[in-house]
């Protein structure tokens, strides 16, 4: 009777917190890239311009804030040209809200799918995670065309080495975004309460990074509270390295990675606790 | 001895009733309160037994109380019991939907569940699309999927609309795809829902002989339905669940007939026992139910092709402006054949004050021979049920006719109802 103690799977009610089950996400690693395709293909099905929109929002976004914070409203822009300063922040903080607000619903949109099949429920916060960075690769591309077009004119933007960054400043944000989202959708799976803080929180955080200001101008008093967003050394870093000026701060990038990390293993736990049972409540 | 692949020990799940709302945080708090200090979870205690003709003292339920079985390789076994007797919820923790409240199920080799079909089919992709989408939720690889994408279309049929998002589909075609998909799932255990209840007939007898291959290929299956003809022809082994407790484990047929003598036990000589209501709000409430002949004698077989009479009494507990009341004939496969209500012929409103009444049914006995059983409701004005009964009574067609002319001449009996067709044969 031995041999019949070695069981594949078992359902318990209460697992180890640190038994997230990593192993199996692999196992269906198919059906995370089914996921990303299907939310690429289906997104703009039907629409005249397809993928185009792509492009179409980050360049809306840039000319509204450069017609209201750039001329009617007058904030500096530390002497760059405006519609470069604002595509930069936008194209970073674009990736972290999306992220954000289409992770923080994965349980309850999800329910149907979720009540019917077993997967690891990870995969669909992952696959957000995944198209919203080849959606930001894209939008990277018409960043950067920008960019160049600024580069070949003279002593305007200045580029560095923390170039070399930029790939861990955009999986630190993206990882921050999904923890956030985690996090909030599996509080909300029993209490509503915090969805209706989502867009909202999110707007407001996006005015307390400095994507439509630079840091500089910030007085004093604020500047604490600002630098307490994890977001703000993420795109400070990531507008000095393209445009050569802003602050870069290694103390600041590595309280933001500390945090991060820190928030991401709280969220695991977190969503891995609630995924058990969220069925009953949501 | 062939080896045991899916154990469940004492699996038990509670469901809290009502509300979410401000008064479920005290709740949350006062279990993390006492898991602080090490205590067991003060909720645990609570729940009644999942008897829904009660008004529940408790807020919480124990919808399953302590499961305990086992299945072995290669057995298809039949989960059986009435409505809410805990089979969704026991499917549900079999498929990890969601888990045990308390205790353990320990599974050897690869499960997948069946619960619907065409989970997370996206209204616009193509049917191409979603059967690799629909496939790999249920656990298959994207390599498993292309190596059977013919199979699957050929058994869908579905294969020239295969570009065409499927939300042009009609809903039998999303159906076939959805189940095509399923039925070439390949894992040593599959749990299947009454999914079969979908799609036309032909399509029904093409899933059950899939079903029948699956089984016959030494595959371990479990199969949730009310069809007890479908269960019964699937089947060797049954579980019957009743009010979240496993009553019976045994051969299928076994099974099936407890099942049916449990429904009788609510009856003593027509008297219907005060806990035989699957629903009952306590603002009336059935006392007896007779099954009476054209002399008004209680009978359980009546002569083929004459009328029979459900009378039954039920005392009304609250004044009630107006009030439904039916009675469904059903056929051992647990399909309704007619329904009838006060309110077909006669629409004028009955209004009743407290007390006791009777009320007769006269019923054109146009069944075939065989067995029937009868479930008998009464509603509120609003359309909620305020007693219901299923399965109270039962009657027996036999296939003698009253005046020995009309007997029923032959040694099959096909269909349910018969039909007094005008055949007209013409030579031509």
């Amino acid at each position: 009777m031995q041999e019949q103690e070695n069981w594949d799977l078992t359902i318990k009610p209460h697992s180890k917190w640190y038994d997230l089950r990593i192993k199996e996400i692999f196992k269906y690693k198919d059906l995370l890239f089914l996921f990303v395709r299907r939310d690429f293909v289906a997104v703009y099905k039907q629409t005249i311009l397809g993928p185009l929109w792509f492009f179409i929002q980050p360049i809306i976004t840039a000319l509204t804030f450069t017609v209201i914070f750039g001329n009617l409203a007058k904030i500096s822009t530390d002497g760059l040209p405006q519609v470069l300063f604002y595509m930069c922040g936008i194209t970073l903080w674009n990736y972290f809200s999306d992220t954000l607000t289409k992770t923080s619903d994965t349980f309850t949109a999800n329910a149907n799918i979720f009540g019917k099949v077993y997967f690891p429920r990870m995969i669909m916060p992952l696959s957000v995670v995944l198209s919203n960075l080849i959606k930001l690769g894209v939008q990277f591309l018409l960043f950067i065309a920008i960019w160049l077009y600024f580069l070949l004119k003279p002593n305007q933007i200045h580029p560095n080495l923390a170039l070399c960054l930029i790939p861990f400043l955009i999986i630190l944000i993206g990882f921050m975004g999904l923890s956030f989202g985690i996090i909030i959708s599996s509080l909300t799976t029993k209490y509503r309460d915090l969805k209706f803080l989502v867009t909202f929180g999110v707007q407001l955080m996006m005015y307390a990074s400095p994507i439509v200001y630079p840091l500089s101008i910030v007085p004093a008093k604020y500047k604490l509270l600002i630098i307490a967003n994890p977001v703000t050394s993420i795109i400070e870093t990531f507008k000095y390295a393209f445009l050569g000026v802003g602050e870069f701060n290694w103390l600041h990038l590595a309280y933001s990675t500390v945090f991060t990390i820190t928030l991401f293993m709280i969220s695991l736990v977190i969503f891995h606790k609630v995924e058990k049972t969220f069925m009953d409540t949501v | 001895m062939s080896k045991i692949v899916l154990k469940a020990e004492n699996i038990s799940k509670q469901y809290r009733l009502g509300q979410l709302g401000t008064g479920t945080i005290s709740h949350d708090l006062n279990r993390l309160w006492a898991k602080m200090r090490g205590k067991e979870d003060p909720y645990l205690k609570l729940g009644d037994v999942n008897d829904r003709s009660r008004i529940e003292k408790s807020d919480y339920v124990w919808s399953l109380k302590d499961i305990n079985f086992e299945i072995k390789e290669g057995e298809v076994v039949g989960i059986i019991g009435k409505n809410g007797a805990g089979k969704s919820t026991l499917l549900k923790i079999l498929s990890q939907v969601t888990s045990p409240t308390t205790g353990e199920v320990k599974v050897k080799g690869r499960i997948a569940s069946l619960l619907e079909v065409g989970t997370g089919f996206h209204p616009d992709l193509s049917g191409r699309e979603n059967i690799f989408l629909n496939g790999a939720i249920l656990g298959m690889t994207k390599q498993e999927i292309k190596s059977k994408l013919d199979e699957i279309v050929d058994f869908s049929g579905v294969a020239k609309y295969l570009d065409t998002p499927v939300k042009r589909y009609s809903s039998g075609m999303m159906v076939r795809l959805g189940f095509a998909v399923a039925a070439h799932l390949e894992p040593e255990i599959l749990i299947v829902d009454e999914v079969l209840a979908v799609g036309d007939q032909e399509f029904q007898d093409k899933c059950i002989g899939k079903m029948k291959d699956v089984s016959n290929s030494g595959r371990t299956v479990l199969f949730v339905s009310h069809n007890m003809s479908a269960v019964k022809n699937l089947c060797k082994k049954g579980i019957l669940l009743e009010k979240g407790s496993i009553s019976s484990i045994n051969s299928i047929n076994d099974v099936i007939n407890k099942y049916l003598e449990k429904n009788q036990q609510n009856n003593q000589n027509g008297i219907i026992s005060s806990s035989a209501s699957f629903v009952n709000t306590g603002e009336a409430k059935f006392k007896t139910i007779h099954i009476k002949n054209i002399n008004n004698e209680s009978i359980n077989e009546i002569n083929y092709k004459s009328p029979i009479k459900v009378c039954t009494t039920f005392e009304i507990l609250t004044d009630l402006k107006d009030f439904f009341i039916d009675v469904r004939i059903i056929n051992s496969e647990g399909t309704t054949l007619t329904h009838s209500m006060n309110k077909y012929k006669n629409k004028t409103i009955t209004a009743l004050k407290k007390g006791f009444y009777e009320s007769i049914v006269s019923l054109n006995n146009n069944f075939q021979p065989g067995n029937y059983s009868i479930t008998i409701g009464i509603f509120h004005e609003n359309g909620y049920y305020m007693d219901y009964v299923e399965n109270i009574s039962s009657f027996k067609v036999s296939k003698i006719a009253s005046d020995n002319l009309n007997n029923y001449s032959y040694h099959w009996i096909e269909g349910n109802l018969f039909d007094d067709a005008e055949w007209l044969i013409n030579k031509l």
